[in-house]
């Protein structure tokens, strides 16, 4: 039988003193538009880390298993460690609202494949007020790209603004879209104050290494 | 305690229904349901067959909470489903449910010693029951779920018009108070299914492409 809490005689929780288990792993949550680069960063952090770290990934693909077959067929991580979530027409609910088949899927994962050290979960492409529930992730990653307009962090959204970490991806097409860097970082840092933000080419040799120190520092601070 | 029912019967309570078309998806593809006429024969199919039943299962569970009798209402659910993709996706949202109610009633006995994986009928019926609702009202639960859940993905899927949709819901609602009431009164579980959306059931599981987990 499955618990998720101790209780007493009375059915309620209580806290105990020493953790009930090996800690779960640290779950990290990766939001974004569609094609900003959310698979290729997961992609990315696995191979960067999979050598030291048990990993686990949940993706939320609008209605394919399309990012998670990516994953497979591109052997960042093996079958087992890989799951995708159907959500029925609302990305953003299936992270946020109710974050159900989330949890489960990742409890899965950790009881099928564990244990893990991070999970990350990929959502949906959605729109830029997507974030995840705090319920769901430990942190959270918001990727946009250069390709998307200079515009974007200007527009700002609960995802630009308030996620622990932004990644602005694809630079290497900055000139080709005429994009200027200088203005996505000057309004990065207008919204989002102290958080702190990174630019990304993905399409360059460990391109994601700003991203896996970022992760590092997370899981230091995990325990 | 009709507040307790009201948050239970809310789309918005976190217990994942919102990701399951209950056939609709199926049945939209197949060209058997294109409108809204075909959207209400299909709900009115829903509601007598599988509505029932799950309404029978939900009653039963809200009548009790010893272990055993729990169980056995988890045996009559899974015997009742012949379709292993929809048993398996009934003991998923089952977990999803019993996630969301634990939280929602943590001191309830029954509804922590309720196994992972029981079907979710029995789960609404425990859940109902630590809500401090009747079988009645467990009954209710489950042939509103039973209609709304897939009014909601066809609406999406086809883009039908809300305020059509409304007609037609607030034209079921009568008979939808009819089958939980036969539900909750029957003297044997009911048994009624639908063959055809066991059919659509596992046709769906295969898919490639879908937007609905089921
Ligand atoms: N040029 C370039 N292309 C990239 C970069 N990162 C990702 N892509 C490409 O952008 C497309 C969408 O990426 P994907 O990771 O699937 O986006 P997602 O929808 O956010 O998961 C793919 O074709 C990637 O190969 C990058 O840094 N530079
Ligand atoms: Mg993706």
């Amino acid at each position: 039988m499955h618990r998720d809490h101790i209780a007493d005689e009375s059915g309620a929780p209580v806290v105990s003193a020493a953790p009930p288990g090996p800690r779960r792993a640290l779950r990290i949550g990766l939001g974004g538009p569609v094609g900003s680069g959310k698979t290729a960063t997961v992609a990315a952090l696995c191979r960067a880390l999979r050598a030291e770290l048990s990993l686990g990934v949940v993706t939320n693909d609008i209605y394919t298993t399309e990012d998670a077959e990516f994953l497979l067929r591109h052997a960042v991580l093996a079958p087992e460690r890989i799951t995708a979530v159907a959500t029925g027409c609302c990305p953003h609910t299936a992270i946020r609202d109710d974050i159900s088949a989330n949890l489960e899927a990742v409890e899965e994962l950790e009881a099928k494949a564990g244990p893990l050290d991070l999970v990350l979960v990929e959502s949906g492409g959605d729109n830029l007020t997507a974030t995840f529930s705090r319920g769901l992730v430990d942190a959270q990653i918001f990727v946009i790209d250069v390709a998307g307009g200079d515009k974007i962090p200007r527009k700002g959204g609960p995802g630009v603004t308030s996620a622990d970490l932004l990644v602005i991806n694809k630079t290497d097409l900055a000139e080709l879209v005429g994009a200027d860097l200088a203005v996505m970082a000057r309004d990065a840092t207008a919204q989002r104050g102290e958080r702190p933000f990174v630019f990304t080419s993905l399409a360059a040799p460990d391109g994601v290494a700003p991203v896996t120190a970022w992760v590092r520092e997370r899981l230091a601070g995990w325990g | 305690m009709t507040a307790a029912l009201l948050l239970l019967a809310d789309g918005r309570f976190p217990a994942g229904g919102h990701a399951h078309s209950g056939g609709a998806a199926a049945a939209v593809a197949a060209g058997t349901v294109t409108d809204v006429p075909s959207l209400e024969r299909f709900l009115l199919g829903r509601l007598h067959t599988v509505g029932l039943t799950a309404a029978g299962l939900a009653a039963a569970a809200a009548r009790t909470a010893d272990p055993a009798e729990l169980a056995e209402l988890d045996r009559a659910t899974e015997a009742r489903t012949p379709s292993a993709a929809l048993r398996a996706v009934s003991r998923r949202l089952g977990r999803q449910l019993l996630r969301a109610a634990r939280a929602g009633w943590p001191a309830d006995a029954g509804l922590a010693a309720l196994p992972a994986g029981t079907h979710h009928p029995v789960v609404l019926g425990t859940a109902a029951r630590a809500a401090g609702l009747t079988d009645r009202r467990a009954a209710e639960l489950a042939v509103h779920e039973a209609v709304s859940g897939p009014a909601t993905a066809a609406l999406r899927l086809l883009g039908l018009d809300p305020y059509q949709l409304v007609a037609v819901l607030a034209r079921l609602a009568p008979q939808l108070d009819l089958v939980a009431e036969r539900a909750a009164t029957a003297t044997r579980l009911p048994a009624a299914s639908a063959p055809l959306l066991d059919l659509y059931g596992e046709r769906y599981d295969s898919w490639k492409v879908k937007l609905f987990a089921s």
